[in-house]
This record gives structure tokens, sequence and C-alpha cells, in this order.
């Protein structure tokens, strides 16, 4: 079907569309490289930066950071979420605090993360954790939450446990969700970690954009944001492949693994 | 006048020696804003081992709450319900000994969709904490009872409604109850699978020898299958009467063509709609 490959061809044209708009722009308006360097300048400073050995020590601990504050994000979230999802009263009581928290801007926090935690990756760390969490453990009270009454009916008259229905019913019917929440988890993480690296350290991608601006190399900078744009997306894919293993039953892996 | 005069439709309940399921002044309310609403009353009913029984009565009739009262979903605001002899319920408190005599049927099927057909099949073996071998065993005896052998392995969304309704049935019966409970089991299905499906259950009725208590709203469905229809009236639900259907075993689908299977249906459409 045309539906089918359209995609596959349409998506690469269009970026190669983009690519051609840029240098088009830059070359034809005379745009200072200071301002916005051409794709090809881009491309070769990258390669650049990619011959360096410590570039690689600066991506290792780039996805050190978000990979380690993703996992702890993921499973204290998962934790925080079922409990919360089973205990109502637990969470009607602590809704108003994960609301507050939820809404406050955790990036304010790098100072204090900084003073407990050091400038090293550690502070890093805990802060991707804190922005992944919410979302991982938000996604999973709701999937507990919307386990179909039909269901419940189900593990009532098999007279099962708590225990029992939670290990197979709510946590497999929360599965999608969590995945859901562990794909924007991710995202924030990534960011977590290279905002936190923006504002205090001396490791790290972010880190490298900041100290390649401070050295007026705007070409060297747009090279390391596409080396961090690369690194998310094989993060954010990795997770979101992790959908195919852990739920083969849900129907949008069977839809997306037919069209 | 015509022979459905014939026809045995009783008021009253006869009280059985030993049966399976004892009904005693079943009651139900409900509490609303302002005022109690009183669903179902002066349920009374002995139901005898071995015996299909159907409930049978237009929507409103409390006849699915009844069958969850008898499966121990809904506490009942007054009355008792004993399962072979044993109270369904102590203060609060289900009774586990006449809960595992009992399975149940919904009009979904309700599979799991992360368990395969024969994982759900299985799962009620699991709970129980039959090892995984023997109850895996057991399911793909019971997919070839219900007849889906060959099915073990898809997920439930790869199935038809009917197929998934008979891993449901199947998944019932894997723990052997006494007790099958069925609400509306086939209604969500299509006429030529409910026909196939009525054959399937009278058959499987027969070869496990359980009790079984049947929700409908179809007249047909309901004279097909039962020893005996509770007919029930709406607002608040309460029992009309019982018919027996004397009709010989195993019935075929032609049967219902036959003046005796007619005259039940017109009983029961005639006194149905008198409730109109």
């Amino acid at each position: 079907m045309l539906g089918k490959y359209a995609s596959w061809i349409a998506t690469p044209l269009l970026l190669v569309l983009l690519v051609l708009i840029w240098e088009a722009y830059v070359t034809i308006f005379d745009v200072s490289p200071f301002i916005l360097p051409g794709p090809g300048a881009v491309w070769d400073a990258t390669l650049v930066l990619l011959s360096e050995p410590k570039t690689y020590s600066h991506i290792g601990i780039t996805v050190y950071e978000t990979v380690v504050g993703f996992l702890l994000a993921v499973v204290i979230g998962i934790v925080f979420g079922g409990v919360l999802g089973k205990i109502r009263w637990l969470e009607r009581t602590l809704n108003p605090l994960i609301v507050g928290l939820q809404v406050m801007p955790k990036v304010a926090l790098i100072p204090l993360f900084i003073v407990w935690f050091g400038f090293g990756p550690t502070s890093k760390v805990v802060l991707a954790a804190v922005i992944a969490f919410f979302p991982i453990m938000t996604n999973t009270i709701l999937g507990i939450k919307s386990v179909e009454s039909g269901h419940r009916d189900v593990m009532l008259a098999l007279n099962a446990s708590r225990w029992q229905t939670f290990r197979d019913v709510e946590l497999q019917n929360a599965l999608p969700f969590i995945l859901t929440g562990m794909e924007v988890g991710i995202v924030l993480a990534t960011i977590g970690a290279i905002v936190g690296e923006y504002l205090g350290g001396s490791q790290g991608l972010g880190y490298m954009a900041v100290a390649t601006l401070n050295a007026f190399d705007v070409t060297s900078m747009f090279g390391v944001i596409f080396l961090l744009t690369i690194l998310g997306l094989i993060l954010y894919f990795a997770v979101v492949m992790l959908r195919r293993y852990v739920t083969p039953w849900h129907e949008a892996v069977a839809s997306a693994r037919d069209s | 006048m015509t022979s459905h005069d014939s026809v045995a439709q009783t008021p009253v309940t006869r009280a059985l020696p030993d049966p399976m399921i004892r009904l005693t002044d079943v009651e139900q309310r409900y509490k609303t804003r302002d005022h109690d609403v009183l669903a179902l009353t002066d349920v009374t009913l002995d139901i005898g081992k071995g015996e299909f029984l159907v409930l049978l009565g237009p929507s409103g009739c409390g006849k699915t709450t009844l069958l969850r009262i008898i499966a121990g979903l809904l506490q009942s605001t007054g009355g008792e319900v004993k399962i072979d002899g044993t109270p369904l319920w102590t203060k609060n408190t289900r009774n586990d000994t006449a809960m595992q005599e009992l399975g149940v049927v919904f009009q979904e099927a309700n599979l799991f969709p992360w368990m395969t057909i024969e994982q759900n099949i299985a799962l009620p073996l699991k709970l129980r904490g039959v090892g995984k071998a023997e109850r895996l065993a057991r399911a793909r005896e019971l997919c070839a009872t219900v007849g889906i052998s060959g099915f073990e392995k898809r997920w439930p969304r790869q199935l038809s409604g009917g197929m998934r309704q008979r891993a449901a049935i199947a998944r019932a019966l894997s723990t052997r109850p006494k007790i099958l409970l069925m609400d509306e089991p086939f209604g969500a299905l299509d006429a030529m699978t409910r026909d196939a499906m009525n054959l399937e259950l009278q058959r499987i009725w027969m070869e496990t020898g359980c009790t079984v208590v049947l929700v409908t709203h179809s007249i047909r469905e309901a004279v097909f299958l039962a020893d005996r229809v509770l007919l029930l009236s709406p607002r608040p639900g309460r029992m009309d009467t019982l018919t027996e259907i004397e009709i010989d075993r195993p019935r075929t689908t032609y049967v219902q063509s036959s003046p005796e299977f007619q005259n039940y249906e017109l009983a029961l459409r005639q006194r149905l709609d008198s409730f109109a």
C-alpha cells in the first residue's frame, strides 16, 4: 500500500528539504556564523568533536547521569504509584502535596542539589530522577485505577487476594500507562541532566555547550546540540522499543507491527 | 383455548431436601440521595444439584442483581444465600469454602488482554496455587472441551466474540466448580453464534454435571436451556412464576419448532407481557 511506504520516503525528503532551506537562508542572507552557522559547517564541527577523545567522556557522563537518574525514577515512580494507586486514602491525603511538587519548577532546585550533592554527576542524577519521576508515578496511578470493572469482577468472583489482583491485573493493566510515562520520563531525564550540567560542574555535553559558547565557538555549540539531539533520540527510541517486549499483547504494539 | 394452558406455572417454590443453592428471603435495597430503592424482594428458592435454572425477566427486574448476589459479588441487604449448605457470607466476610464452588461467566468475556488464552483459562488455578505444568495441561484440556483447540497461545483480541466467550466459560470451569453462574453470557453474540453456543452449553452442562444458573432476557434461550425457568417481575424484582420445562435432553435446535416448545414460549411471553 502507498500509505505504508509513504512515510519512509516523505520523512527523509522533508529532512533534506529543511537542511536545504537552512543552507539557502544562511547563504542568501549572509547570516553571521556567530548567529546561525550553516549545516555544512555544523556537520564539520560535529566530526571534529567526534574525533576528540574527551568528547566521548563527556557523552559518557551525560548518558550515565540520564540513564541512572531515569532508572531511579522508574523504580521509585512505579513503587510510589503502585502504593498510592492501591491505597486511596493515602493518595487523597498526599495529592495536594504531589500536585504542589509537580507544579514546582524542578530546575530551580539545582543550586540546592549542588549544595547537597556537589558539582559532580550525583547532583545531575538526582535532578534527572526528580524530574522524570512524576510522569512515571502519575501514569502508574492512572493505570492501576483504570482497571475495567468487568476485570475487577472476575478477580472478585475468583476470590483473589489484594496482592494477586495487584500482580496479575492492576500492574499488568498499568504497564502501557507506565511505558507512556517512561517515554515522557526519558526525555525529561535528558533535559534534567543537561540543564544540571549547564548550571554547575565541568563535565558532560551540557557543560560542553556552555564551554563552546563561552569560547565564542557557536559552530561547535551547534555540533554539541546536534550530538545531544542524537543522544536524546537514541534514548527515547530505546524506551519506545521496550514497549514491544513488555506489552506484546497491546493493540498499539500490534497495529504498529501490522502496518 | 390453546394447549399452552397445560403448561405448569407455579407461583410457589418447593423446598428441596439437599439443595445446591438455597436462597432465603433475599432482598436488595439501594440507597439514593433522597430515598431507598427496593430492587429485589422476597426471593426464596432452592436450586437442586445438577439443575439448570434460568432467570428470565424484563430489564430492571433485578435478575442480574440476583445472580451477582449468588456469585458473592454483592452482599444482599436482607436474607441469606447458602451454597451447598454453607452460608456465602458470615457477617461481612465472604466464605472461601462457598466461593470455591462457584464459576462465573459475564456478558462480556472479560478475558485479560495481557494473558494468552491458556493463561486466562489457567488463571483461577494459578490463584489457588496449582503448578504451572498442571494448570496449563488443564487449560489445554478445557480448550478442547469448549471447542477452541489450537488457539491456546493466541491473545484474546485475536479471537472472535464467540470464541472469547468459549474461553471465558473454560476459565469458569477450570476449577471444576459445582455451580456455574452465567449473566447473559451470549447476549453480545449474533443470533447464529448464539444458537451454536446454546447447544455447546447444554453439552458442557451434561458432561460436567454442574448446577447452572443463567440469566437471560431471551424467552427462546430460556426454554431451550432450562430445567426450570424462574420468571421475575419488575419494580421491585420478585419471583413471579416457576416453569418446569419438560423437554427431553439432549435438545436439538429443531426442538424449537415443536408445539410443546412453542407452548412454553407462548406461556412465558404472555406472562411477561402482563407486566407491561
